[in-house]
């Protein structure tokens, strides 16, 4: 809950965090480290000074670290954690779904556990899919279409076999597809960063939401053009929320578009944790104001109930969550800001 | 000058040329290269890239682009390119300094050449360049039924200021992609642009300067991260008509 300068009282949902294993112990190979180094570089690039963290300390912070910045010093009230495997460049993953169960268990109001596939793995996959639903209850699942796997060099979601799985999951009531279209795993001779797939599979899967992460970024020319067309397409804000403090007059331009293109109802808070920490971003995001000439432009404002769309309203819409019930178990209770209430 | 300093300043203004086809801006100003060093008529450049992870095939066009714009001085007999601290960084440098395609120096994981890339970013930074130029014109009191309906020809005799002049000269490097009849201003796809609907159409390329100036924005953090220096310069906060200008200068 974040508390407005009025007064009012704000539902966060964290669309996208991670607790991630990076130490040196876990690193198998020369790419592990570089993938660390590189979020790092994220990092450090868009923090505000005070915000930085030690290399060491961000490698692998722990849950309860993650819990602190969160829900006790952070203003989260429900986090989404995505997951991302990279078994190749870690020996235990770099945070898996079965790891983040854990904190799950502990803490079950507060997480949403999503799950992954991918559509190279064949039938075994489609089994396992249905296997890890089952476990998980998952509502949701997060997709690398760029990752490496064998000879493959990514995938595209409009492929034949990526249409099988969107078919299992629509089936299994996973109905939130996270796309990350970045550069997790080099593309070679195609570009990955291409969102055109994304185009084709909201078209045929119209139950289906779709979460461009980062708003299709470096693409975010391409995502905006498909995103007006495909009501169920939405964009994750994570990377794109921190320019807030150190290029404010590009956010304020992006987030404009965004709503001209998407509209308010079709853009997700998204943290990124670790890379950044909830808490200043929510902040800087509730006291920002979009400049004068940036709202002629295009003819959108950022008002007090669209923030709060960003912030919660969207993504609890998509994952069914009841925030007047969640409010009524958790908000003023006399364990509220101690997550260590739950068992 | 001596002969050494004019000719470092040739390759300087060479490499300057070379554009990052993504962020549509010179490598040079985004602080790609760490060194030029020249021995007679021998010439070899160091660069570098905001991570490990950026895009082999990019990272490929851009070495390859370095290469062929050095060795285009007259007084150039060899030219090598060397990136550092990169995933690919053995195959991009054996396949640059070999002269070979991307697909000979990727023999295994790619199958196709990056002509399709290198015209996609083209016609990108044809329309973030359009867009701007435009702009400038609109802003002079240029009506725009005149602005649509001049040809290449006319655009060319124009009177504009240095400015205008850059931003023009900009433009008219990136108007053969885009085909069409001989007006000057057309869509990427060579259409004709209706009056009417210009500043739906203006409204609608506006998203692909933006994209490039974010990104150009976030390359520059990266790489000052990654290697500790303090951004190339920038004003704090360019608009994007400032940005640009400065990248015309």
């Amino acid at each position: 809950m974040y508390k407005a300068k009025n007064g009012e009282e704000i539902f966060i949902v964290d669309g996208h965090v991670h607790n991630w294993d990076a130490s040196p112990e876990n690193i198998r190979n020369i790419h592990g480290k570089q993938f660390i180094d590189c979020f790092y570089g994220y990092h450090s690039a868009l923090s505000p000074p005070e915000q930085v963290w030690s290399p060491e300390k961000f490698a692998k912070y722990g849950p309860d670290q993650m819990v602190k910045d969160l829900f006790e010093d952070g203003p989260d009230d429900i986090a989404i954690f995505q997951p991302t495997y990279l078994k190749d460049f870690y020996k235990t993953g770099f945070n898996t779904l079965e790891q983040n169960n854990v904190l799950k268990q502990k803490y079950p109001d507060r997480f949403i556990l999503n799950g992954a596939f991918d559509p190279r793995d064949g039938e075994g996959g489609l089994e396992a899919l249905e296997a890890q639903a089952e476990t998980y209850k998952l509502k949701g699942v997060k997709l690398y279409t760029a990752e490496w796997k064998g000879d493959s060099r990514g995938y595209k979601l409009s492929d034949p076999a990526a249409y099988k799985y969107l078919e299992k999951a629509e089936k299994l009531g996973i109905k939130n597809i996270h796309v990350h279209k970045g550069p997790t795993i080099i593309p070679l001779d195609r570009d990955a960063f291409d969102v055109a797939d994304i185009d084709h599979c909201a078209t045929d899967f119209p139950n289906l939401n779709f979460i461009v992460e980062h708003c299709g970024l470096p693409r975010l020319d391409d995502f905006c053009w498909i995103a007006v067309q495909e009501a169920n397409v939405y964009g994750g804000l994570a990377v794109v929320l921190p320019f807030i403090h150190s290029r404010p007059g590009y956010f304020a331009k992006v987030i404009s578009e965004l709503l001209f293109w998407l509209g308010e109802d079709r853009i997700l808070f998204g943290s990124d944790y670790g890379i950044w920490t909830p808490q200043w971003l929510v902040d800087r995001f509730m006291n920002f104001e979009l400049p004068e000439e940036v709202m002629k432009e295009t003819g959108k404002e950022l008002t007090l109930d669209i923030k709060k769309k960003i912030l919660g309203g969207n993504a609890a819409r998509l994952y069914g969550v009841d925030i007047e019930a969640h409010k009524k178990k958790h908000w003023h209770a006399a364990e509220h800001r101690e997550p260590a209430m739950a068992k | 000058m001596t002969n050494e300093q004019a000719r470092t300043n040739q390759v300087r203004a060479a490499l300057d040329r070379v554009t990052d086809p993504e962020l549509d801006e010179s490598v040079l100003e985004l602080g790609f290269i760490t060194g030029i060093d020249i021995a007679d008529d021998e010439v070899a450049v160091t660069f570098r890239l905001p991570t490990y992870w950026c895009a082999a095939n990019f990272s490929y066009l851009m070495a390859s682009d370095m290469r062929d714009a050095v060795a285009g001085l007259p007084w150039v007999r060899s030219v090598s390119v060397v990136l550092d601290e990169h995933m690919f960084v053995d195959a991009i440098n054996d396949g640059v300094a070999k002269s070979q395609d991307f697909t000979e120096a990727f023999p295994t994981e790619a199958n196709a050449d990056l002509a399709g890339i290198r015209l996609n970013f083209g016609l990108k930074s044809f329309e973030r360049r359009q867009e701007v130029l435009l702009r400038h014109l609109l802003a002079l009191g240029h009506e725009p039924t005149a602005i649509l309906a001049l040809d290449i020809a006319s655009l060319e005799r124009l009177s504009l200021n240095a400015e205008g002049d850059s931003l023009r000269t900009r433009y008219l490097e990136r108007r053969p992609l885009a085909n069409g009849p001989a007006l000057a201003f057309v869509t990427r796809d060579g259409e004709k642009i209706m009056d009417e609907t210009l500043n739906i159409y203006l409204r609608n390329i506006r998203r692909v300067g933006l994209n490039a100036e974010f990104n150009g924005a976030l390359c520059r953090g990266l790489l000052a991260a990654r290697y500790g220096d303090t951004p190339s310069v920038l004003p704090a906060e360019p608009e994007l008509i400032d940005f640009m200008r400065l990248g015309a200068r």
